[in-house]
């Protein structure tokens, strides 16, 4: 039994727990082409469900003829606002606190909107009857520019204004106006406009971050199914959030928790799209329980670009304020947010504008203001964050722009003012103008790091040289270095200050060892990529001595499971990574019982040695967790009852800060508008590495998503409300033929709150990446007197700044 | 993403495709890649009740290379012309501008027969068949014809062939001199924001022809006869560069779209040009 010939290093190699880069369990399957993903799903009588979408974009419906669908083989159903309004389904909930139409009720707000659902026996036949369904629309204008929308008297939402006509409240207070959402504000008003004012120097700028998509791989979809001998209703979906799904179905139908099972299988990319619920869902559930039999309903590409959530749309203005040397000394940012029909963001209640008050980023500002308005338009509903943390990406798109607009203001160097403006070490725990205590961090040896791997000096010198060879007429191409350096706000979130439509932010782990010394833990998170059946199991790995390889995760099934919010705005390892350590630790304290008992000891004489419980002061006397194990369940042990399990539910004190120092190197064809990207390199702090291949492979991921916001994905629409990038056409999803060779690196200041120090990573690199990627273009015109231009930079607005510029001769 | 009903028919010759064809009239289309007439099917933009695969039909796979002229079957592959390395010494101007078109998986199944037969501005393969001077052989109910790929193109989809004619063949005069095939696009698997084709010949430092046609700045390919003009007799200097892409400007009329405005892709165009014409020029 004794394996005394391993060395203790060999032992925790043995383990592949934290800081292993151990190799992905999850991608046997997927490499292999057997995953499980919704779509793969087939049940006996399973019929399919989809869509008749409007083709307006605001547009009142006069009728709806369904009798051509209902003659069309194979169409079974065919289901209208009118048949869900006696269920009280035709509007459901939404996560922001709004409500929106399951099935158009009287009138459509976007294109794409839901108006019937076809239920029928295959897609083929659901195909035909959307053709056969007959809509009478009355056109309404539309209204796709949130500045005219707050001006113009078409109300949009009915529901907004009482019967004279004046707006009534909404979710989050008094409206300005029928089209007017709500106003967020935070921070001093007064204070940060005194200071602005009198400010030795200020920069204004106003920047349209534009509406885009996260557009996983795997569309949405679920697999509804009732069962009416035992009432009970099992849906397999494309749930980001399971539990929260359950408890949202449970209110609005009325059926009892216990009653539903939820089921998130594999799912393939959410990035945020996959969080909110959707018409598909209420249909799919409620054909399930007029027909009996199981209906399934996926999305195709274009209903996916198209209706689920988009991202952004944040039209932003800023000043800031310095002195001459460059010290900032105030902030203040007015968002307009355009939201679409429906307020379908998933905030927590308190933060309609998300954690957009982050937005003083790695800054020591003294002073900030912040408001948001949110308001409708004829444009799909959402405002999720994409692979951010509610809003992050906005905030530090917008403090990384308005910094390089204040060094130009300044006449200064872009690094030297971050430099000179960062949050010293010393001054963690750091609370910031708008409110957020950052736990931890080291800015100022990041950066000098990045700057050093990079040369920055003499990228400088060769960029000068460009400059001066390009108006000598020796080169058409321009050099532009974007910088950035940006502080994230992840691990949603303190119950005290976060919660979902009322649902706390907490999350979970539980833990079964078997008895031979192996186990499962089961989480409230959902993994899409993510790997957590490979990280979580090394957190625990080295948290209870079993090896990785011994310890299988699972999540995403609401009946086994226990309750956790999901898996978005990189929550997942500093909520539920923190739950999975802390049952670790439950696990482990009954074990040192279980041994001391074994080893006839006193509990406090033995200690945990990687695997093991030692006899302190005598480690050749042990029991291995998996002799403990062991016992724990086959053997009496007076006042210790049978078996190893444990649970947790982690409410977190406080969100974790991971932040990161990006350089990104380009050439700009000034002629063609085409950016190639010469070099990218990113430094990424989160902490403690649980598996350095992972975050790496979230560095990549994220950077490319980055490189797609900012080079040129967008969701476009015209006048008229059309959807102008509705396929992958015209959607830009960068391949491997866009991207350039990442270089990554890393610090390591970990959380000082967390149990394991772990700050999350998924998202970092496209929040830190798209204003890298974006002030690497504003770079390369800087000589020329560009101050901003917005994205997405694809070859045309690259070309029309510089003609804008004169450049074009 | 669902098309409507269809028959689906494989012939295993010529005379079977006609039948069909003639049978159903404008409800019959054949297919060949698939891989611009099956996205349109889907988007139920084309309705297509009979559809006739012709794949199974033999004689049209083939590359002849001879003396004067190069004949290629109308299903031979965008991927078999990359492959084919004496088509690529005699006519390398295929292979360069095969290569930008879409992506391998695309290139697998996408013919040279429908990329010039489907008659949609954004391919890349009718302006390149113009610039070679190339000719398209149909067959229909009345025998076979040819017709100059400089004649070919009406409209947008909208081409010389007559609903009930396949095209069975692309034959292409002995190409001489300097090639480029320069093309702009946003990204991999990206029809062209702009492309040029150029065939030019160098006569001791003199341009003694050029060819020049483009790709997606218009409803149709345009085969621009002016620019080729404009470089014969030069030295392919400066001011004749400027000259041809000036006769190009006046050729082509784009539209805007997402890939950007008129203004945007005119300046492009006659960027892109000038590079196919020094690129083609150094290597004549
Ligand atoms: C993602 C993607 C990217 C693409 N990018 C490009 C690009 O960059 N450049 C480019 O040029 N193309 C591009 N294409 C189109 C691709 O090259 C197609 O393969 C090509 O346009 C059509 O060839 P096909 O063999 O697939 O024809 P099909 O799709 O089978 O047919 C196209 C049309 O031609 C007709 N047709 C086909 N063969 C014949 C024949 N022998 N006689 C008469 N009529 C016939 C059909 O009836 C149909 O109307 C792209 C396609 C995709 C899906």
């Amino acid at each position: 039994m004794k394996d005394e010939v391993t060395s203790r290093e060999e032992r925790i190699d043995n383990l592949k727990g934290m800081g292993c880069s151990r190799k992905r369990v999850e991608d046997a399957r997927f490499t292999q082409g057997k995953g499980n993903y919704v779509d793969d799903i087939k049940l006996d009588g399973m019929i399919f469900g989809d869509f008749v979408r409007s083709p307006y974009a605001h547009a009142r419906i006069k009728s709806i003829d369904t009798a051509a669908a209902l003659e069309v083989p194979g169409v079974l159903a065919v289901l209208t606002a009118k048949d869900l309004e006696p269920l009280g389904l035709h509007w459901m909930p939404t996560l922001a606190g709004d409500k929106q139409m399951v099935l158009a009720d009287g009138k459509v707000l976007f294109q794409g909107q839901e108006v019937a659902f076809v239920v029928a026996e295959d897609r083929f036949a659901a195909a035909d009857g959307i053709e056969a369904v007959e809509v009478e629309y009355e056109e309404l204008e539309v209204l796709v520019d949130p500045f005219k929308s707050l001006e113009s008297d078409v109300v949009l939402r009915e529901d907004t204004v009482d019967e004279a006509g004046k707006p009534v409240d909404g979710a989050h207070g008094p409206r300005k106006h029928h089209n007017h959402i709500f106003t967020w504000e935070a921070g001093d008003k007064d204070p940060t406009f005194e200071v602005i004012d009198n400010a030795e120097v200020v920069a204004t700028e106003s920047m349209y971050y534009h509406r885009t998509h996260p557009c996983p791989l795997e569309t949405c979809g679920c697999v509804a199914s009732m069962d009416k001998v035992n009432g009970k209703l099992t849906v397999w979906g494309t749930f980001q959030a399971p539990h929260a799904i359950r408890t949202v179905v449970s209110l609005i139908t009325g059926i009892e928790e216990h009653n539903i099972r939820i089921i998130s299988p594999d799912i393939g990319g959410g990035f945020g799209n996959k969080v909110g619920a959707y018409p598909g869902y209420i249909c799919s559930a409620v054909a399930s329980i007029v027909t009996g039999k199981p209906v399934k309903w996926i999305e195709d590409r274009m209903d996916n670009l198209m209706t689920t959530a988009f991202a952004r749309d944040y039209h932003m203005t800023g000043r800031i304020s310095a002195t001459k040397e460059g010290k900032i000394t105030g902030l203040h940012c007015h968002v307009t947010a355009d939201h679409g029909g429906f307020d379908a963001c998933a905030d927590p209640t308190k933060f309609p504008a998300g954690f957009m008050n982050i937005c003083t980023g790695s800054y020591d500002i003294p002073t900030a203001f912040l408001e948001v308005d949110g308001v409708y338009t004829n444009k799909a509903p959402g405002g999720v964050s994409y692979r951010c943390s509610f809003r992050v990406t906005e905030a530090v798109y917008f403090i990384e722009r308005m910094i390089e607009v204040l060094a130009i203001e300044l006449n200064m160097d872009a690094a030297e003012l971050r430099r000179i403006n960062f949050i010293k070490k010393e001054q963690f725990p750091y609370t910031a103008a708008l409110g957020w205590e950052y736990d931890s961090g080291d800015y100022h040896t990041a950066w000098d790091k990045a700057l050093k791997a990079v040369d920055y000096d003499g990228l400088r010198a060769e960029q000068a040289q460009r400059v001066e060879d390009f108006k000598a007429g020796k080169t058409r191409s321009l050099m532009g270095i974007g910088l950035s350096f940006f502080t994230e706000i992840v691990g949603a979130g303190p119950v005290k200050n976060c919660d979902i439509l009322g649902l706390g932010m907490f999350d979970s782990c539980e833990i079964r060892i078997h008895p031979t010394g192996s186990a499962i833990a089961r989480l409230g998170t959902i993994s899409q990529g993510q790997g957590h059946a490979t990280t979580f199991a090394q957190i625990l790995a080295s948290e209870i001595g079993l090896p990785a390889d011994s310890i299988t995760i699972e999540e995403g099934d609401t009946d086994t499971a226990p309750y956790g919010l999901g898996t978005y705005g990189s929550r997942s390892t500093p909520v539920a990574g923190a739950a999975t350590a802390m049952a670790g630790r439950k696990i482990r304290a009954k074990a040192q019982m279980i041994a001391a008992y074994l080893l006839e000891v006193h509990d406090d004489d033995v200690e945990f040695d990687v695997d093991r419980f030692v006899v302190k002061g005598a480690p050749e006397r042990f029991k291995t967790m998996k002799e403990i194990a062991f016992a724990a369940y086959n053997q009496a042990i007076p006042g210790i009852e049978p078996g190893l399990e444990a649970v947790s539910y982690y409410d977190p004190p406080n969100m974790t800060y991971p932040f990161g120092a990006y350089v990104c190197v380009m050439d700009i064809d000034v002629d063609t508008g085409v950016a190639d990207i010469r070099r990218f390199y990113a430094l990424d702090d989160c902490g403690t590495r649980i598996n350095p291949m992972v975050i790496e492979g979230q560095v990549h991921g994220g950077l490319t998503e980055a490189l797609a916001v900012a080079l040129g994905q967008e969701i476009a629409y015209d006048d008229m409300g059309n959807v102008k990038t509705g396929t992958l056409m015209d959607f830009f999803l960068p391949t491997a033929w866009e991207v350039p060779n990442y270089e990554t690196d890393y610090t390591v200041t970990p959380s000082p709150h967390h149990p394991i120090g772990a700050k999350g990573v998924g998202e970092s690199p496209h929040v830190g990446g798209v204003p890298c990627f974006s002030n690497a273009i504003q770079d390369a015109f800087r000589p020329f007197g560009n101050r901003h231009t917005n994205m997405p930079h694809d070859h045309w607005r690259i070309w029309k700044t510089a003609n804008e510029l004169g450049l074009h001769g | 993403m669902i098309p409507a009903a269809f028959e689906y028919y494989r012939p295993k010759d010529m005379a079977g495709v006609l039948s069909i064809l003639e049978e159903h009239g404008d409800d019959a289309r054949v297919m060949a890649g698939g891989h611009s007439l099956i996205p349109m099917m889907k988007l139920r933009m084309a309705d297509v009740p009979h559809l006739i695969d012709l794949q199974d039909v033999e004689g049209m796979s083939g590359i002849e290379i001879g003396v004067e002229a190069i004949r290629i079957g109308a299903m031979v592959t965008q991927h078999d012309i990359i492959d084919h390395e004496p088509l690529a010494s005699a006519a390398p101007i295929l292979r360069e501008a095969a290569l930008q078109i879409a992506d391998p998986q695309v290139r697998y199944m996408g013919t040279v027969g429908g990329n010039v037969a489907n008659g949609d501005p954004g391919n890349d393969m009718p302006g390149l068949m113009q610039c070679l001077d190339a000719a398209f052989t149909v067959v229909g109910p009345d025998g076979e014809r040819d017709i100059p790929a400089r004649d070919f193109y009406e409209a947008a989809y909208m081409t010389a062939r007559e609903d009930e004619e396949v095209l069975t063949a692309v034959t292409i005069p002995m190409p001489k001199g300097g090639y480029a095939y320069e093309k702009q696009k946003r990204k991999i698997g990206d029809y062209a924001t702009a492309a040029a084709a150029v065939q030019i010949v160098n006569d001791g430092g003199t341009c003694a022809s050029a060819s020049i046609a483009m790709t997606n700045l218009s409803d149709t390919p345009i085969y621009s006869e002016a620019a080729g003009a404009a470089l014969v007799g030069t030295s392919v200097d400066d001011a004749a560069m400027n000259a041809a892409v000036a006769a190009m400007l006046g050729d082509i009329d784009p539209t805007e779209d997402n890939r950007g405005p008129i203004a945007f892709k005119k300046h492009v165009a006659g960027v892109i040009l000038r590079r196919a014409i020094e690129r083609a020029w150094s290597r004549a």
